[in-house]
């Protein structure tokens, strides 16, 4: 997965066409890092997809400047436009309904 | 479909040492975990009353070390979530998202969830400022102000993790001036903390945002004004609920949710076993919920062996079995014993005869609806082909084996 960070989230994010999913998370979240192998394997299956992680810890201005303020979180973007969130409470199957409803 | 001898549905402190001792005592075991091992004990830095371990240690790293002690022990782990239970017969069934598993028995040990305050904005800010986990979201509010709600000891401790990171944070308790839930050395550390601040006789609201969390309403208990703060965040700690939705109508729940046991963690349906904080208790914590699976994990290990047992010398005999209970403990029930050792010895070439203690094991009593001792059943085939209860004599205990 893509890492991200304020040099590059415009151009591969907010620049970008198609479909983008952005994990949100920290190294000190459990919950997020119990849903990274989850994304891991959801991101070789659809390849149509851009799959990119960013760490809050150290993009903190930018997660908020996202409206982001809790994790987990994903926020999937097509065309630079967010367009699908997925907060806290959630389970990877939920992310991979999110991305066949949007890919189809 | 994959058979165990122990399933146990969730991975967090309770269901972790369950699986300590199941593996130990060389019983197939497979803890099936929806998320990540360590449940909510994962979700604190601050762990400092778990014997043993005060110098630092934190939630994770704990349940870590758990984990790899359930490891070493040769049990082993799926991420899956529990969907149903069909627990009517001997092999239990158990089905996830992803499959089917059979267990000979069932320690659940799904924990509790954070409680929500049910108020206006809340739903729609969770992830956005509104939070119920303070390791996971702290590093946002750096320098920022944030609102707590709640006062026990999961809240205040929390408060106090989160001073670490915010510029203010402010505690809105419930109760009148000076009166917290938490524990005494727990109070004594967030009286004495600067950047703490307590808005007493009040409760939240209604969490205030675009998109983001702006501001909160404090309704005043006492006075009924309801003043606007502004804050960044607002962390929610008041209490929890049980994870039993997928049992519902499975076996006995209490009117909240919690499921009832006995003190060998036993719930209402034989072979199945409840851990930790799912289990109706007085002092949910990792210690006790460690406890709990130990306990729940030998109850299940002796379950077993006398089901197999009793399985193997009276269900699947040919032969007739005459099955008789008694105790140790109940005069008449002594007496007739050597009774019926006799008439079993002088009819041995027509039947076996199995004796169950029923102070030692009530469980197979109950099932057969034995109330009165003593009692014996004659058994054929697994199926009850007759009984004699009360006083046992040679006569009529002759008449039931005639009836073979
Ligand atoms: C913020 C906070 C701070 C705390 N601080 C302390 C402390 O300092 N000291 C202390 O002793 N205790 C503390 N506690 C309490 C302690 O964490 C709990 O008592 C303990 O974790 C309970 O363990 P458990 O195994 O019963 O359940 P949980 O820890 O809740 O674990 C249950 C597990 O089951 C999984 N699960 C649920 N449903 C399913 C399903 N259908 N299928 C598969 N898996 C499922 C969940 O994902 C979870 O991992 C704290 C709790 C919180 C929330």
């Amino acid at each position: 997965m893509l890492e991200l960070d304020k040099e590059n989230f415009a151009a591969e994010v907010l620049e970008a066409q198609g479909l983008v999913l952005v994990d949100f998370w920290s190294p000190k979240c459990e919950p997020c890092k119990a849903l990274l192998p989850g994304l891991e394997e959801l991101a070789g299956r659809y390849p149509a997809v851009k799959f990119a992680k960013l760490n809050i810890l150290e993009n903190r201005r930018l997660a908020i400047g996202q409206r982001v303020m809790g994790l987990p979180t994903i926020l999937i973007y097509r065309d630079g436009e967010k367009v699908a969130e997925l907060s806290q409470d959630f389970q990877i199957e939920d992310v991979e309904a999110k991305l066949k409803e949007l890919s189809a | 479909m994959s058979s165990y001898d122990v399933i146990i549905i969730g991975g967090g402190p309770g269901g972790l040492a369950a699986g300590i001792y199941a593996a130990r005592a060389k019983l197939s075991t497979l803890i099936i975990e929806k998320s990540r091992v360590g449940g909510q004990a994962a979700t604190t830095e601050e762990m400092e009353n778990y014997p043993g371990f005060f110098q630092g240690t934190t939630g994770p790293q704990l349940t870590q070390a758990m984990y790899e002690h359930a490891r070493h022990f040769g049990c082993q782990f799926c991420k899956d979530e529990v969907v149903d239970l069909e627990l009517e017969g001997w092999e239990k069934v158990i089905v996830t998202k992803q499959g089917r598993y059979t267990a000979k028995a069932v320690i659940i040990a799904t924990g509790a969830e954070p409680r929500t305050l049910g108020v206006k904005g809340e739903a729609e800010l969770k992830g956005k400022g509104v939070s119920y986990c303070a390791t996971c979201d702290a590093d946002f509010f750096e320098d920022l102000e944030v609102v707590v709600v709640g006062n026990g000891d999961a809240a205040i401790e929390e408060a106090i993790y989160l001073t670490r990171f915010a510029a203010k944070v402010t505690i809105v308790v419930i109760h009148d001036e000076g009166v917290l839930d938490a524990t005494k050395i727990i109070q004594e550390r967030a009286f004495a903390n600067e950047k703490i601040h307590f808005v007493w006789n009040s409760v939240l609201e209604e969490i205030k945002g675009d998109g983001i969390v702006q501001a909160v309403a404090i309704k005043n208990l006492k006075t009924g004004a309801v003043t606007e703060l502004a804050t960044d965040g607002v962390f929610i700690f008041v209490g929890t609920v049980p994870r039993t939705e997928f049992l519902r109508g499975k076996l006995d729940l209490d009117e909240r949710g919690y499921i009832p046991t006995t003190e060998l963690m036993e719930t209402s349906v034989d072979g199945v076993y409840a851990v930790g904080d799912v289990r109706q208790k007085f002092l949910r914590q990792v210690v006790t919920a460690a406890a709990d699976g130990a306990i729940a994990a030998v109850a299940a290990e002796k379950y077993i062996h006398e089901e197999e047992n009793f399985r193997k010398e009276v269900l699947e005999k040919t032969k007739p079995v005459a099955l008789m209970f008694w105790s140790p403990f109940h005069k008449e029930s002594l007496a007739a014993v050597p009774v019926v050792e006799e008439v079993a010895a002088a009819n041995a070439a027509k039947l076996d005869l199995v004796k169950i203690d029923t102070y030692r094991n009530q469980r197979i009593a109950r099932r057969y609806g034995v109330e009165e001792m003593p009692a014996l059943l004659l058994v054929k085939g697994g199926e009850v082909a007759g009984a004699v209860t009360g006083p046992m004599s040679r006569d009529s205990l002759e008449d039931l084996i005639k009836s073979i």
